[in-house]
């Protein structure tokens, strides 16, 4: 078969649409924004008909995906790691509903925040709504799982999650293909109610779940995905989970691990598995990217007489990604570092690009807000969070998607007059839009700015929901037309611009201001294709 | 045989043309081959850096450790510093000389080449001038690649195949003067090693 050079995203991409995927659903999120570009780039993916457009976020996300799985295709939804907590509802519930057609999770998680505002654990998430959950140790296994994960959730009738971290996620490796499968057909759930969770249906099915458990626990023990390796040397046990695994093969250049190893990479843990190499092993040391979630189920369920070795007792840092070098560490290697760092070597941070749109707003903002004491912007998640970096030092927070204007709104609330909340045009759509109704509905005194670039900057300028709607929906939302304002952010408009925001910081409502310029990067993209074009 | 190389650049300067040159190349040399890529919020103006990695055998980590880098090839000089403990001491710095500034903050540039060429094994070449000699200003990563390929264990010719399949469809010309960036780079490190 074809091999393919492949991020781990393009490998899950190109494993859905070779797996008989019939839908994929995602709103972008690093690192898991390549797995639905691929799926939108793929002429194969157009021919076969499969769904991949954008979602306005995560939650309808995950919802149109479970409409799939009821329909009796099969569906995948991407997100990143904190997607997963906006769509913690259906996710949860989705375990209760259980699947029809096979359907698929992805997270992708950011262990050391390379572009996010934690680095939480989603197998956690798995955990908690007690389904599976696969963990690719590289590119191949990861095209491999989805497959694998497909059949699964048709076969046990529930949804799987594929949890994967940035690291696999942007590398690229060799990526054997398998034969095509052929999408589903539409079929109903045998039961119609089984995905009605009334509470006497939802008792039912949640038993179900509760007696499928061990089901789940033998996949992961004969699936393959998880393997127990001999080692002679019983004084340590390695027990490493996804990529960890690979950290833990590069400190043995002849790949002859000494000690006996178990590598992890299906959940629920294999307990037969794990109890053989505890039980074998003086000591064990648990590798794993993201939180203590092994380490913390082995003292759970062995007590204290095993000596654990990991993130809790400080082996491996509490908090960051995993390397070869922490690990090599860890298994009493020497620490191999190179020259350090020489002291003239300054920071360099991202910053806005030369000639973006945010720019012009934030120095307007800045101008206007000179009468008023500091520490009254609430924004959100974009570019135009480096805002908060000098030279502009612009905004006072960044929590969650759309946690800008109900802060504000919570802020004024307490007496802060005037609170400003700033936030983007496709995050305005993805979870601001209630936030605002909650704003008119109390006649609070905030101005939000809904910075319209026409599309979703940060993640590499995807399409956005929200362009050519933003007024509809503001003003269907009831904000007063008279507090609509819309400007051009242009140096040459400063003064008009300052003057227009000063007037809306002193209503004593909502307003709303709307700088509209195109991003940047995708206008010059834009006029490189269509010189390309004419050539 | 491996080769485990560091990228480095600032986010937008295009170091993944590079990796794709030397992807090719190894692949049509039958290696394997794994690269981790920055993607997300970094890519604004701030540093990258991508692990490329190849050998004969199957390669696990994604990452290469510290200390283990064969090589650090960097489009601009302060960048090609700040990877500095990723280099084996025995290890190739190669870098562009032409600064990329930012920042308010940047070191003063003859400082930092000093410090480049305080390392043992290093090639600091002017890139970018020598790329708009030749006419193609845009090619300069080309130019580095040049120099440092007397250091990596693969046929040259396969890197001028790799830039004849990535280019082809541009046309000859723009195959032409990438190929002369890459000569003149190879040429500048054989005489400067």
């Amino acid at each position: 078969m074809q091999k393919l050079l492949l991020l781990g995203d393009e490998a899950l991409a190109q494993a859905g649409i070779d797996a008989g995927m019939s839908g994929i659903y995602a709103y972008p999120g690093t690192p898991s924004t390549e797995i639905t570009e691929y799926v939108q780039h793929s002429k194969e993916a157009a021919t076969k008909g499969i769904r991949c457009t954008w979602s306005a976020n995560e939650k309808t996300a995950m919802e149109a995906a479970l409409g799939m799985s009821y329909a009796g295709k099969r569906s995948m939804v991407c997100m990143k790691h904190v997607g997963l907590n906006v769509a913690a509802d259906p996710f949860v519930n989705s375990s209760i509903t259980g699947a029809n057609g096979g359907m698929i999770v992805v997270a992708a998680d950011d262990p050391s925040m390379h572009s996010s505002q934690n680095e939480q654990d989603s197998r956690f998430f798995g955990n908690f709504a007690m389904i599976p959950v696969l963990e690719p140790s590289n590119q191949q296994e990861a095209y491999n799982m989805v497959h694998y994960a497909f059949d699964l959730s048709e076969n046990l009738q529930i949804p799987v999650l594929i949890r994967i971290t940035t690291r696999l996620a942007h590398s690229r490796a060799g990526v054997e293909r398998m034969d095509s499968k052929k999408q589903n057909e539409v079929s109903l759930p045998q039961n119609l109610r089984q995905f009605v969770l009334l509470p006497a249906i939802a008792r039912k099915q949640y038993k179900t779940l509760l007696k499928n458990q061990p089901h789940f626990e033998r996949e992961s023990t004969i699936s393959g995905f998880n393997q127990f390796t001999e080692g002679k040397d019983k004084s340590l046990g390695v027990i490493a989970s996804g990529i960890a695994y690979n950290y833990l093969m590069e400190n043995y250049p002849d790949r002859n691990v000494p000690y006996p190893v178990l590598k992890i990479s299906q959940y629920p843990l294999p307990r037969k598995m794990v109890e053989k190499i505890c039980y074998e092993c003086k000591e064990i040391l648990v590798l794993e990217d993201g939180y203590p979630l092994i380490e913390e189920n082995l003292k759970g369920f062995l007590g204290n007489s095993l000596k654990v070795k990991g993130r809790l007792d400080g082996s491996i840092p509490r908090d960051g990604e995993l390397n070869p070098n922490i690990v090599g560490i860890a298994l009493g290697m020497p620490d191999c570092k190179g020259k350090d760092i020489p002291e003239l070597v300054a920071a360099r941070p991202p910053s806005l690009c030369v000639g973006c749109p945010h720019i012009d707003s934030f120095l307007g903002l800045n101008e206007a807000l000179l009468k008023y004491s500091k520490g009254r912007v609430f924004s959100d998640i974009g570019c135009y969070t480096l805002s908060a970096l000098p030279p502009y030092e612009s905004i006072n927070s960044c929590v969650d998607m759309g946690a800008s204007i109900t802060m504000a709104k919570g802020a004024a609330d307490a007496g802060l007059i005037p609170a400003v909340a700033v936030i983007g045009d496709s995050t305005f759509t993805h979870s601001g839009m209630t936030g605002l109704l909650d704003a008119v509905n109390d006649k609070s005194p905030i101005t939000v700015f809904i910075l319209d670039n026409y599309t979703t900057a940060m993640t590499g300028g995807q399409k956005s929901a929200a362009t050519d709607k933003i007024e509809n929906i503001v003003k269907g939302l009831g904000v007063e037309e008279a507090h609509i304002r819309i400007i051009k952010p242009l140096k040459k408009n400063h003064e008009e611009n300052t003057k227009i925001i000063s007037e809306e910081l002193e209503y004593n409502g909502v307003s709303v201001i709307i700088p509209r310029r195109e991003c940047i990067q995708t206008l010059n993209k834009r006029v490189r294709e269509k010189f390309k074009n004419k050539k | 045989m491996k080769i485990d190389i560091i990228l480095a650049g600032v986010g937008g300067q295009g170091i993944l043309s590079i990796a794709a040159i030397i992807g090719v190349a190894a692949l049509e040399s039958n290696l394997f081959l794994k690269q981790a890529e920055v993607h997300g919020m970094s890519q604004r103006g701030g540093d990258v850096q991508s692990h490329l990695r190849l050998s004969d055998q199957e390669i696990y980590s994604d990452l290469i450790p510290q200390g283990k880098a064969d090589m650090i090839i960097s489009v601009e000089p302060m960048e090609s510093l700040r990877y500095l403990p990723m280099l084996s001491p025995d290890g190739w710095l190669i870098t562009n000389t032409k600064p990329f500034i930012n920042i308010p903050n940047y070191p003063a540039i003859e400082d930092v080449l000093a410090e480049v060429k305080s390392y043992k094994h290093n090639i600091a070449i002017d890139a970018d001038n020598i790329a708009q000699e030749l006419g193609s200003p845009k090619s300069a990563n080309m130019v580095i690649l040049g120099a440092a390929s007397p250091f990596l264990d693969i046929p040259f010719e396969k890197f001028e195949n790799a830039i004849k399949s990535i280019f082809g469809k541009k046309g000859d010309d723009v195959v032409n003067v990438n190929l002369d960036c890459l000569r003149k780079g190879r040429e500048f490190a054989e005489k400067n090693k």
